[in-house]
């Protein structure tokens, strides 16, 4: 295999757009991205689209050529990856195995999703669809219910406070407050958060995130020709994909993500390092449980202190590990197709020095954890400096 | 049968909006086998012994156990 690096990248703003189609969002991220790694359409050997639910949101399937040309892309190979909220890390993790073997030499990956345009109820249907329809979603669960049963035992088990969930989300809506990308760009208090409308029980709106429009996109390349397109490559240190059983009441232990806890032992041996390493991260808070869960399995925190872990602090910008210094999904936005290819540009941004206002000091090792369902999917990436 | 985890969904799904707020558990089985169901009558909590009321559509609901 040969280092792959990532050569430019886009994306659109997250937000709740209405007068915006999928495909102008996905081709807008795309655009930007290929001006921003100065490559032409005709260059590219490759389009990976990361897309939930597309053809229940929107109505339209077939969906990579339809973007694809919208893009200027003609004649090569265009494929939708699906892996729930993992869509966009899968897509990833494909486009850097595909020129890591030599298979192309450009591959192009965007992510996109278009939620706002379906009410609520909805939604919460579409994306009940990402899990068990015949068991837990028949018996009346949702997403928010999936992990706030997944809060219950962790609450139970190890202690984990209200307040510890509580302060996930205050940090993250004060790191979205400075990403102008974001779709949510307010500060909350944690007596806000505590005291928000209940979604299912422990979780209230502020632990839940967002339903949003948007895009990403970035550009891939062997690492020897990076040069030719960028003068900031990011070296692609590691990428894994795993998977695991399926419905929540299938796993044994429900305060764990087994595919997490793998993708991230491959990624760290090929990336060579552990995760007292890593600088930063951008975890896939879809809820606040998920970002405390996600820092023990990477093993950023000890079993079960994910959540003392947070409140003291640790992950704030000014941490020792800062996370989702972008807002995450909680602030940021979470359109679930272009989640997993938002959080690798907004690693590769820190890593360039591009942040702005998010800049963080130490910089130049980052991760990103992309989550799919209930942990049927994951994929961890691993990004430096080249 | 005895309930492993459990919460209390007040935005629901399309489907089931008039049922809201209703609870749902993951219950473990006497033979150790976990199902997600609906809990009829009082709320429970983690580790409350429940019983099978009844099932509907292929959804079990239970009930705490006893009562």
């Amino acid at each position: 295999m040969r280092p792959v690096a990532l050569i430019g990248l886009g994306k659109t703003p997250f937000g709740a757009f209405p007068d915006r189609d999928l495909r102008s969002l996905a081709v807008e991220a795309g655009q930007r991205c290929l001006e921003n790694g100065h490559v032409r359409a005709s260059q590219v050997e490759a389009f990976h689209l990361g897309n939930f639910a597309g053809p229940a949101f929107v109505g339209q399937n077939h969906l990579a050529p339809y973007i694809g040309q919208g893009l200027g892309l003609e004649g090569i190979p265009a494929t939708r990856f699906e892996a729930a909220c993992a869509s966009g890390g899968t897509a990833f993790f494909h486009a850097w195995a595909a020129v890591a073997a030599g298979i192309y030499e450009i591959v192009l990956v965007t992510g996109v999703e278009k939620m706002t345009s379906q009410p609520t109820p909805r939604v919460a249907e579409i994306l009940a669809s990402a899990g068990d329809v015949a068991g837990e979603m028949k018996a009346g669960a949702t997403f928010p219910a999936l992990f706030a049963m997944i809060a219950r035992r962790h609450m139970h088990d190890f202690g984990t406070r209200r307040e510890d969930l509580a302060a996930v989300a205050v940090k993250n809506h004060a790191n979205g407050a400075r990403n102008p990308y974001a779709h949510m760009r307010k500060v909350i208090t944690i007596e806000q958060a505590l005291a928000g409308k209940k979604v299912a029980d422990p979780l209230t709106v502020y632990d839940c995130s967002l339903v949003s429009d948007g895009a990403a996109a970035v550009l891939l390349a062997p690492l020897e020709r990076a040069a030719e397109f960028t003068a900031k490559p990011v070296r692609i240190a590691a990428v894994a994909q795993t998977s695991d059983r399926f419905a929540l009441d299938e796993k044994e232990d429900i305060t764990t993500f087994p595919a997490v806890r793998r993708a991230a032992e491959q990624a760290y041996k090929m990336a060579g390092v552990g995760p007292r390493e890593i600088e930063f991260a951008e975890l896939h808070d879809c809820f606040t449980i998920a970002e405390i869960v996600a820092l023990e399995d990477l093993g950023f925190a000890p079993r079960g202190q994910g959540g003392s872990y947070t409140s003291e602090g640790c992950t704030l910008p000014s941490g020792p590990l800062p996370v989702n210094a972008s807002g995450g999904l909680k602030a940021k936005g979470h359109p679930v197709g272009a989640t997993g290819v938002g959080q690798i540009c907004d690693v590769a941004l820190q890593i360039r020095g591009e942040a702005g206002e998010m800049q963080l000091t130490r910089h130049e090792l980052g991760l990103a954890e992309n989550l799919g369902g209930s942990g049927a999917s994951a994929v961890v990436t691993i990004l430096r400096a080249a | 049968m005895r309930v492993y985890t459990e919460t209390v969904v007040y935005s629901a799904p399309e489907a089931y909006v008039n049922e809201a707020p209703y609870q749902i558990a993951i219950v473990v089985r006497d033979d150790g086998s976990r199902v997600t169901g609906r809990i009829l009558g009082d709320r429970v909590s983690i580790d409350d012994h429940v019983e099978l009321a009844e099932t509907r559509s292929g959804v079990p609901y239970f009930r705490k156990a006893g009562k």
